[in-house]
């Protein structure tokens, strides 16, 4: 390691900056969990229920957010949105919505995928009990979709954590920016990634083991 | 027991059904009176899935009628015409014709218990504990006392059958519809089921089957319907259906079925 | 109009940067990473637990960590990279992961009867992984291997943070002299889709055809 000399104390007493930044990501990687999979839910139900017409319009939604860089959608709605119509809002609340689009248009799929893998007798089944169609859609396709879904859903919620790192480029004070800011006041570099990488990973590997006990507990035998 | 009754629980007049240019059903009559038990055979098809299906509208037919207790199943007539109902009605009705299908279809999310459950509670109205109490009674009666709170998963073929049987018949439905239900399962756990089947016959619950299962057929039935290409062929008790029969395509497929076969 | 002509031969440029570092890193980390994702189903423990581990750390972690480690953190240990060269180390590393994985899954994908097969006819291990194991891999590794292709456009997009001048950067540029942001994301976002949605839609029929 050359003649570099360690000085992980003087980073250290920055830890209360690094555990907000942890904390924002989080909350940032919570909220567009959470808005992403309306997005999907609802649209995945539309394109496999609703009108005709619908369809192409979830399709370009889909195609389009998923073959544009999201830092180019964030910049978009940050930068882009607010310089055409009147319309304000803060960077961490433009990038919530930035990256529940972003993260809609994989959902959208993944739960398309979930709801078309019901098996058809399950849906029968639930008719014949009388359930309506509401009934079938809450208590028999939702609930089963959504198992069979959940092994994807796990990779795309860890994506997403990870993704939130991305909120930096508009300065949202999450975990990759506050390394980055930390970095600029010590200049010890080495150290702060020595410490920040770890945290990434250990929450990106926490988060999927929770979600595989998770499967495990939830999974379908077939 | 062998003329239709009077008045029957379900009657199913003239009808018809095409998959594309395909007619499965080319007009069906059929009544079924309360407490009988019909069971109908035929070659596969021969539309008898289809007309059972028919009955609680899983399968829309398309000219004809099917009534449960003088109520038709899939339309209703309107000012402008025969109008299809709508999914809210249709829900309704048909509870009163509860299916066990021969996949089980059992929610795999849900316990036996739940499963039984989910229409008492959705469909009938009934709260949790009295639902959870109907559930626990029937899967007793089943032999499933050990097993209220089990998984899909964790059964056997058979029991996730006889948890189908029960999820049907605790809705108290007028007619109890079996779609091949043993034909899924492995031949060692048939005999199980059928148990099932039969002592709910014997109470007396109207009943009508699509089964492979000849010789419980005779035994279980009060008549049998034999189809073939979309037609009711021969409606007759049992014995006049297996023994001595003189329809030739009636013979060819018993004739399948090598136990029933007698030669004359 | 006239700015969008104006402003063409500029993004055009950051595009040739934005495949230069795309194609660098897709045609790296193939080289890198099939070796490592064979090693990884065919080779003995001591060469598996590492590779094993590599995949597993990358992938934990985000990709601009990577890039900020690369560039910001290495010159520390005195490996001081240009912003280019170290965008194409850091994505790369991070894309070797990625083909790891893919290879893995298409190797581990092809039943054992398919090999038991090929051991009754009599083949050796040479003709058993060429005649079958490979080609049967092929189709496997193909569809998720596009479509990560599509991930790699789509992270290069990053190294505008290290100040390499990709489409992305430009567009920015451009933006910050002209104060037209709205058209002018619009037509970096279709010059992306223009690249992308073609091998999406590859990506799409292959799987079809193959999986």
């Amino acid at each position: 390691m050359m003649n570099y000399h360690f000085n992980f104390a003087i980073v250290w007493r920055y830890a209360g900056k690094l555990f907000d930044g942890l904390l924002l990501s989080l909350e940032l990687a919570a909220a567009t969990v959470a808005i992403g999979m309306a997005i999907g839910l609802v649209l995945a139900l539309a394109e496999l229920d609703g009108p005709r017409w619908l369809k192409p319009l979830i399709r370009a939604y889909v195609e389009f957010v998923r073959n544009v860089p999201l830092l180019l959608l964030v910049y978009l709605v940050f930068y882009g949105v607010p310089s055409a119509i009147d319309l304000q809002y803060d960077a961490t609340t433009s990038f919530v919505a930035t990256l529940a689009i972003y993260a809609g248009a994989y959902l959208v799929e993944i739960l398309r995928a979930g709801l078309e893998a019901v098996p058809k007798g399950l849906i029968e089944a639930g008719k014949a009990i009388g359930l309506t169609p509401l009934g079938v859609l809450v208590h028999v396709r939702l609930p089963t979709a959504l198992r069979i879904a959940l092994p994807s859903l796990s990779n795309t919620y860890v994506a997403l954590f990870k993704d939130t790192s991305i909120a930096s480029a508009i300065a949202v004070p999450e975990l990759a920016y506050s390394m980055r800011w930390i970095e600029t006041q010590t200049f010890r570099t080495v150290e702060v990634y020595l410490i920040a990488t770890p945290i990434y990973l250990l929450t990106s590997y926490a988060m999927l083991l929770l979600l595989r006990l998770a499967e495990r507990r939830y999974a379908i035998a077939r | 027991m062998t003329a239709a009754p009077a008045e029957p629980v379900i009657r199913i007049a003239g009808i018809t059904k095409s998959f594309g240019s395909h007619q499965v059903l080319k007009g069906i009559d059929l009544a079924v009176g309360k407490g009988e038990v019909v069971a109908i055979i035929g070659p596969s098809g021969s539309g008898k899935t289809t007309l059972l299906r028919c009955i609680n509208f899983l399968e829309e037919y398309d000219g004809g009628s099917v009534r449960i207790d003088g109520v038709e199943v899939g339309y209703k007539d309107t000012a402008d015409g025969r109008r299809r109902r709508s999914d809210r009605e249709l829900a309704r009705i048909r509870v009163e014709a509860a299916m066990v299908f021969q996949q089980f279809n059992l929610f795999p999310h849900l316990t036996a218990a739940q499963n039984v459950m989910l229409g008492l509670v959705k469909s009938r109205g009934k709260s949790k504990g009295e639902a959870r109490q109907i559930a626990e009674k029937w899967l007793t009666r089943v032999g499933l006392a050990a097993k209220f709170d089990a998984l899909p998963s964790q059964l056997s073929g058979g029991q996730q059958q006889r948890v189908g049987i029960t999820r049907a018949v605790a809705m108290e439905p007028k007619v109890l519809l079996l779609d091949e239900i043993t034909s899924a399962l492995d031949p060692e756990l048939v005999g199980e089921v059928l148990a099932v089947v039969q002592e709910l016959a014997a109470e007396g619950r109207t009943m009508i089957l699509v089964t492979h299962e000849m010789a419980f057929a005779r035994e279980v039935a009060d008549r049998v319907v034999f189809t073939d290409q979309g037609r009711i062929v021969i409606d007759a008790p049992p014995a006049t259906v297996f023994d001595d029969q003189p329809n030739e395509r009636l013979r060819s497929f018993l004739s399948r079925f090598a136990a029933f076969h007698r030669p004359r | 109009m006239a700015l969008f002509f104006q402003t063409l031969p500029f993004l055009l440029d950051g595009l040739l940067t934005t495949l230069l570092v795309s194609v660098s890193v897709v045609v790296l980390s193939l080289a890198i990473g099939i070796p490592l994702g064979c090693m990884l189903v065919f080779g003995p423990l001591w060469a598996r637990l590492p590779i094993r581990l590599y995949a597993d750390f990358v992938r934990g972690v985000p990709i601009l960590v990577l890039l900020y480690f690369v560039y910001y953190g290495l010159p520390v240990i005195a490996v001081n990279l240009p912003s280019l060269p170290a965008a194409v180390v850091a994505l790369t590393a991070f894309k070797t992961a990625q083909i790891i994985e893919i290879a893995r899954g298409a190797f581990q994908s092809i039943p054992v009867d398919q090999m038991e097969a090929a051991k009754s006819i009599g083949l050796t291990l040479p003709d058993r992984f060429v005649h079958v194991l490979a080609p049967q891999a092929v189709r496997r590794f193909l569809p998720p291997f596009v479509n990560s292709v599509v991930d790699t456009v789509k992270g290069s997009s990053l190294v505008s943070l290290l100040g390499v001048v990709d489409l992305m950067l430009s567009l920015q540029q451009v933006i910050g002299r002209t104060h037209i942001a709205l058209p002018l994301y619009g037509i970096g976002a279709l010059m992306y889709f223009a690249i992308n949605f073609p091998l999406s839609a590859l990506s799409r029929r292959l799987e079809k055809r193959f999986i």
